[in-house]
């Protein structure tokens, strides 16, 4: 039974080390090989656990590691995955950093000419899910002044202003209360077609 | 030396508990606090994005064990900053996963996602403005005009076809080796 914690551990390292692309692209490849290949947990029930893990902050791979395993096994199992789904890419990347530093990418005619290249990709990579995002998230011509505004603020680089934590909790908070008010209304207007009727 | 530490833990310790809304979202976030605090530049942010998206693994954490390495020079210190971005949301995400059922249908979390994710759009949207400059596009006319086509062609190849952002990485740096 022990072996669970090493399994943990093995199966979200093999998911952290063959993912490219974080989080969403993780959820298919862990809910094949969490619910379908060992059958640790219920298909409903792993959904329950990745509405969890989606509305706390952070890394949402290592928050579906943590529910997962301290779902099997408590706070050690959650111990085991997380530091499963993090050791393959912390390893890699620090391979990277110790042998291609900025130095070398500045300083090696090759390596440069082909940063060079990738560095306006990169800037591409980033443009397309602002567009997919804002199409999911039911950006229409009334709200899209949110976005907008909370982009120029941001870039503006004005102290304090421009600092995106501001518009994180301002959203977050906006959103309760418009939710709560839009709750409040739609009770009261349920009650009064209640007395109406 | 301990206060670079400290930095990197407090500059962390706020992307781990302000990252909402995935790996794009964050940007904006870590590139507020380690461009503008100097430690890196324009840049070096876009390369160890690019880096991240080749390798495996999200780009909260490879930004935060490459930073790590490069403002403390040691294994120690990326391993630290690793740590600093995962542990806030771990403890919190295991508090949550306790109180599940409470938690499902609240109107508070219902809400404040709501009201996330127009910020979110806004979020990668200043992440790629704050890119768009000439360390990345190049300080001369002719080669901002082949970044600027690299951009757009790139662009079009991840938002109209399945192609794997991978191998648009992989073109756009061949295509560099062969332009400049």
């Amino acid at each position: 039974m022990n072996n669970l914690y090493l399994q943990l551990f093995l199966t979200f390292s093999k998911i952290g080390a063959f993912t490219f692309g974080g989080g969403w692209a993780m959820i298919s490849i862990i809910q094949r090989e969490i619910v379908e290949k060992h059958k640790w947990i219920e298909l409903e029930d792993f959904l329950d656990l990745l509405a969890v893990a989606q509305s706390m902050p952070g890394i949402l791979a290592v928050n579906i590691s943590v529910v997962i395993g301290d779902r099997l096994k408590g706070i050690k199992g959650s111990i085991c995955a997380a530091i499963g789904t993090i050791l393959p890419s912390f390893l890699m990347i620090l391979a990277i950093a110790i042998f291609l530093t900025p130095d070398t990418i500045k300083n090696n005619a090759i390596v440069s000419r082909i940063f060079k290249g990738i560095r306006p990709a990169v800037v591409a990579l980033i443009i397309a899910p602002v567009l997919t995002t804002a199409r999911s998230a039911g950006i229409n011509w009334k709200t899209v002044i949110i976005p907008v505004a909370v982009a120029l603020l941001i870039y503006s680089k004005i102290p304090y202003i421009s600092n995106p934590i501001i518009y994180i909790v301002l959203g977050a908070f906006g959103g309760y209360l418009y939710y709560l008010h839009s709750l409040l209304k739609g009770n009261h207007h349920n009650g009064k077609e209640a007395t109406d009727a | 030396m301990l206060e670079n530490y400290l930095k990197l833990i407090w500059a962390y310790l706020k992307i781990g508990l302000f990252g909402f809304g995935g790996g794009y979202a964050m940007l904006s976030l870590i590139q507020r606090e380690v461009v503008d605090s100097g430690w890196i530049t324009s840049q070096m942010f876009t390369d160890i994005v690019a880096i991240s998206q080749m390798t495996p693994g999200p780009i909260g954490i490879n930004s935060a064990t490459y930073i790590g390495y490069v403002v403390t020079g040691s294994v120690l210190g990326s391993l630290v900053t690793t740590l600093t971005v995962v542990l806030p949301p771990f403890i919190l995400t295991l508090i949550a996963a306790h109180y599940i059922d409470r938690h499902r249908q609240s109107p508070f979390i219902k809400g404040a996602f709501m009201g996330l994710r127009p910020v979110v759009v806004g979020l990668i949207a200043s992440a790629a403005l704050l890119l768009m400059n000439s360390e990345n596009f190049g300080y001369e006319t002719n080669e901002r005009l082949i970044t600027i086509a690299i951009c757009i062609a790139s662009f079009c190849i991840v938002y109209f076809t399945r192609i794997h952002p991978i191998l648009v990485i992989i073109l756009a740096g061949i295509a560099g080796l062969l332009v400049f």
